[in-house]
């Protein structure tokens, strides 16, 4: 076995010392042929005799040599190492041909492959749960709404009613949706990342903890022990992942909480921020008690053999029968989601452009590097004839091609990879913390198995098209017209209207390219400006919280308000319980109009508590009635201020100021006032009604008009509210246009637009160089007919016009083909659009103006050639 | 080349192992003309052939060449058995005698008929 082995190296390795050990053999061989020649003339025979008897001896020299190379090697791969020298050799000869096609395809394969993993991570990795394709999110909608506009929340009680009555799950837990707890730790209160869940929370997404126990149903609910569990994270870095971590206590919310387990590495919940900290829904608290208090979101895995349409029928009956029994009017339907929808669904179109853009992109380098080929097949079919005529097989010939291909397309994915985990970790760089927090996902983002699978199918089919391509040109190698020196035309000819067929396609998907970069910018542009009805210079936003202490609401925010107005720079102090342009969800109420026909139906709205200055602070436009007072706020008046959607929708005929209208709990609230809209959401979401009443709140977000350098009020504005309370815990400042900047689907909007931007200016730099490429290989084939031509009196102008008009035609082509096929994918990622249409003109436009420029710029170096040929030498060269 | 039978190859490696074994470190020629003498010149048509054999034994690691000087001061390439060539040795040979006494039989049981 073991000399088996060794014989099978020895033969690998002699592949590679071939020359020495031939070397070797013959000397031995003479060696031999010495001494038998010196028996010989021992023997009594003459010096030559000796000599020729001896040579006899040792039989025919030239087949012991070629059979010694047998044994001793490999042959299959002593010629395959033969055409890899030769195929190294071809490209080191060529180091431009060489240097393109790999760079070309290197930047294709590396784009395809970056992409290709954060789909992966996003789209095919599953969920770090057990069988995630049975897990659901759980929500009511109201029926009266479009899908996906209104999902409701549950409330505690009702979630339990959920539990035990709903047959459509195996089992249903829920997290309440208002994430972070404060720790007590030596160096005082910190807030830190925490979700509260029900007890069976792990058991439903089937996650078990790598040390300690998961909840036991008794650790949930009023009288339940207060325990907790911690990320592997958090492990690590705050016990430094000791084992005796089980059992110890933290305060938590003011409470001893006893570790009773671990979460693993890999686990992570989508559906909230990263939490360090998980504890269950337990102890008193108002809201855990209140029907109406809609806190928590529920995630159920599907019962066995339950299809989701089932399971939402199920849901249906159960809503049904909990209305009828709690007396509660407001007609309300099952919504189920699959969870990987509810967690992919925003980033899935946005892969999916990518994904198309990337195809695109290496589909252009791949037909550039085709035409490369076949430009330089096309002067190879001398060598082919050569080869062919003393004596190399047509098998030998194609597998020539195959080797060339596959030190190119090699060499490209080599260089491709590094390229691709380079992009890769940039890209995640690019993302902000809040956005990695969101996607958990992509921390994952790598090269791995799945990916060097997909980069090794690419390079396969690469190397399959591109020992195909110039396959073509054998046929014409094998005829002997090729070996003559003057042959020319049919070859040429062919050639050039496969060049031009791949010259329009590639400036087609340019187009395409151009078109959806321009469309994606314009979208990103316009939700990055969309009208927020605020000014948004000079504003800095922070928040303030404080541990769980009894507290007069109110009190707090107004005491740092009266402390910050008289610092330089600040102009101006507001504070409400939200900052506008905030992200998930804000806390909405039912409106309700009094003395209405309509008076039964309760739809619920966003509603802000705000200070009196909020909307002077923010500079919103007061359309009828006036804005809040301080003694508004101060005395907590039944006020309100409704913004213009609210107006329009409640009041389509009259002046709503003056009206009364419910709020949430009766009594009713009088309007004062009609504000323009601003945006309390996220940047892309229709204006909705909302509601802005007196603040009544502990904590608070503060909101900052300075008249200067808004990094200057920050350090201020942090010491001034250590002043008023040491131990508040106060989140990091910063402006308002960096918090819309920030933003998820500003930052997702902006991120593909410029990814989408460099594939298109890619494409148009490879399309118009293969442009260039075919022009300038067109020009030097009719160098002849243009010498004819300018002989018998062509002006240089008309030779001008006739390589110009040849490249027009194909401009014109390619830019027409490419910008039906642009209207066509704009409909694909109309879910991306802003405020854009697919079909937008003005983009539609600027993209062919950029092609068809790019182009002609491209087309003038040739045509210059042209029209400087020399009519004389043309026509000597015949 | 592939018409030469297996059997005729191993004959030969076993012959040339065995010869090393018994007669210490030897060059090519010196082989030849032993396993010439043993089997009355019937095994080794062409000298060169034994060289063929040498490399692939080489290959194998049963015997190990050094180049040195032989007795009439010529250059010459000897070659040396190893371990795992007296191990070969040693299976071939039972192997050998085991075949060979089988194949005796067999020829026994026809020519008593």
């Amino acid at each position: 076995m073991l000399a088996d082995l060794w014989h099978l190296l020895g033969r690998i390795g002699s592949c590679f010392t071939h020359r020495r050990l031939d070397q070797d053999f013959t000397e031995e061989l003479d060696s031999h042929v010495t001494m038998l020649t010196d028996e010989n003339v021992r023997a009594g025979m003459s010096a030559e005799e000796a000599r020729r008897q001896a040579l006899i001896r040792i039989g025919g020299r030239t087949a012991l040599q070629s059979e010694h190379r047998a044994t001793r090697g490999l042959p299959l791969v002593e010629t395959a190492l033969q055409d890899l020298r030769f195929g190294v050799r071809q490209l080191w000869a060529h180091p431009g041909f060489a240097t393109a096609a790999i760079g070309v395809l290197a930047v294709g394969i590396a784009a395809n492959v970056a992409i290709f993993g954060f789909v992966d991570a996003a789209l095919i990795r599953p969920l770090p749960f057990e069988q995630p394709s049975r897990l659901v999110t759980a929500f009511s909608t109201r029926p009266d709404r479009a899908p996906g506009q209104s999902r409701n929340l549950i409330s505690y009680l009702n979630f339990l009613e959920w539990r035990t009555r709903s047959r459509a799950f195996k089992s249903i837990a829920a997290f309440d949706v208002r994430p972070g707890l404060v720790l007590r730790t030596p160096q005082g209160a910190e807030r830190v990342t925490g979700l509260r869940v029900t007890s069976d929370f792990f058991a439903t997404l089937g996650v078990r903890p790598v040390l300690g126990r998961e909840f036991r149903p008794d650790e949930e609910g009023p009288a339940a022990p207060a325990t907790v569990m911690l990320a592997y994270d958090a492990w690590q870095t705050r016990f430094a992942g000791r084992a005796d971590v089980l059992g110890q206590v933290l305060t938590i919310q003011g409470q001893p909480h006893v570790i009773i387990g671990v979460l693993p590495k890999d686990f992570y919940f989508p559906l909230a921020d990263h939490a360090d900290f998980w504890a269950t829904i337990r102890g008193p608290q108002p809201c855990w008690e209140s029907r109406g208090c809609r806190s928590l979101q529920a995630v159920g895995r599907l019962a066995d053999g339950m299809s989701i349409e089932m399971a939402r029928t199920v849901q249906d009956g159960l809503l049904r029968q909990l209305r009828l029994q709690y007396g509660d009017k407001n007609p309300e339907t099952a919504a189920l989601a699959p969870l990987t929808d509810e967690v992919f669904g925003d980033v899935q179109p946005i892969l999916f452009a990518l994904f198309g853009g990337v195809v695109l992109l290496l589909l252009i380098a791949s037909v550039n590097v085709v035409s490369l080929l076949l430009a330089r097949s096309d002067g190879r079919i001398r060598e082919m004839a050569v080869r062919n005529a003393i004596g190399a097989s047509s098998s030998r010939l194609v597998r020539q091609f195959a080797v060339e291909s596959t030190i190119l397309v090699g060499a490209s994915t080599v260089l491709g990879l590094l390229l691709a985990h380079w992009a890769m970790q940039s890209l995640t760089g690019l993302l902000n913390a809040d956005m990695v927090s969101r996607m958990p996902y992509l921390q994952g983002v790598g090269l791995n198995g799945r990916l060097f699978a997909w980069t090794a199918a690419l390079a396969m089919v690469a190397i399959g098209l591109f020992t195909l391509a110039p396959m073509g040109r054998l046929a014409v190698a094998r005829s002997v017209d090729a070996l003559k020196e003057s042959s020319r035309g049919s070859a040429g000819l062919s050639w050039q209207r496969i060049g031009r067929a791949l010259i329009v396609g590639e400036l087609a998907i340019a187009t395409v390219l151009l078109v959806s970069a321009g469309l994606l910018a314009k979208s990103a542009y316009r939700l990055l400006n969309v009208n927020t009805g605020f000014n948004a210079e000079h504003l800095i936003v922070t928040a303030v919280g404080l541990g769980p202490a009894r507290e007069t609401p109110g009190t707090l925010a107004l005491q740092v308000a009266e402390r910050l107005r008289p610092l330089p720079g600040v102009e101006a102090v507001a504070y409400a319980d939200l900052a506008p342009v905030g992200e998930g969800l804000a806390p909405t109420s039912g409106f309700q109009l009094p003395g209405r026909v309509s008076g039964d139906v309760v739809e619920d709205h966003p509603v802000r508590r705000v200070s009196a200055s909020y909307f002077a602070t923010l500079q919103a436009t007061l359309l009828a009635g006036r804005f809040l007072t301080e003694d508004d706020v101060t005395s907590a008046r039944g006020v309100v201020i409704i913004n213009q959607t609210a107006a329009r929708r409640y009041f389509p005929d009259e002046d709503p100021v003056g009206k009364p209208i419910v709020i949430g709990m009766p009594p009713a609230r009088q309007i004062v006032g009609v504000v323009a809209d601003i945006k309390d959401g996220p940047l892309e979401t229709p204006p909705t009604p909302a509601a802005y009443v007196p603040f009544d709140q502990v904590g608070f977000s503060l909101l900052v008009r300075t008249s200067r350098n808004d990094a200057a009020v920050i350090p201020a504005l942090n010491t001034t509210i250590r002043e008023v309370r040491p131990n508040a815990l106060i989140q990091p400042a910063m402006t308002m246009t960096e918090r819309i900047n920030r933003q998820p689907s500003a930052t997702l909007k902006r991120a593909s637009a410029w990814l989408i931007s460099g594939f298109a200016v890619t494409a148009l730099i490879l399309s118009v160089m293969g442009l260039y490429g075919v022009m300038a290989y067109s020009v030097g084939q009719r160098s002849r007919e243009i010498g004819v031509r300018m002989a018998l009196g062509a002006a240089r102008s008309s030779v001008y016009r006739l390589i110009v008009g040849e490249s027009a035609w194909l401009v014109g082509a390619g830019t027409v083909v490419g910008s039906a096929g642009a209207i066509l994918s704009a409909k694909l990622l109309s879910r991306l659009l802003f405020a854009t249409q697919p079909w937008d003109v003005p983009t539609l436009v600027t993209s062919a103006l950029t092609l068809i420029v790019c182009a002609l710029i491209a087309t003038f170096v040739p045509a210059h050639r042209a029209m400087t040929v020399n009519p004389l030498q043309a026509l000597r060269a015949e | 080349m592939a018409g030469r039978s297996d059997i005729l190859q191993g004959t030969l490696d076993l012959m040339v192992l065995k010869t090393l074994d018994a007669m210490g470190p030897m060059h090519g020629f010196g082989l030849a003309r032993r396993i010439e003498q043993m089997s009355d010149e019937a095994v080794l048509v062409n000298q060169g052939t034994i060289y063929l054999c040498l490399v692939r034994l080489v290959q194998r690691r049963w015997i190990k060449p050094t180049w040195g000087t032989s007795e009439n001061k010529r250059k010459a390439k000897y070659y040396s058995i190893t371990r795992a060539g007296r191990k070969q040795l040693a299976a071939e040979t039972e192997n050998w005698q085991r075949i060979s006494g089988v194949i005796g039989r067999v020829l026994l049981l026809g020519g008593r008929r």
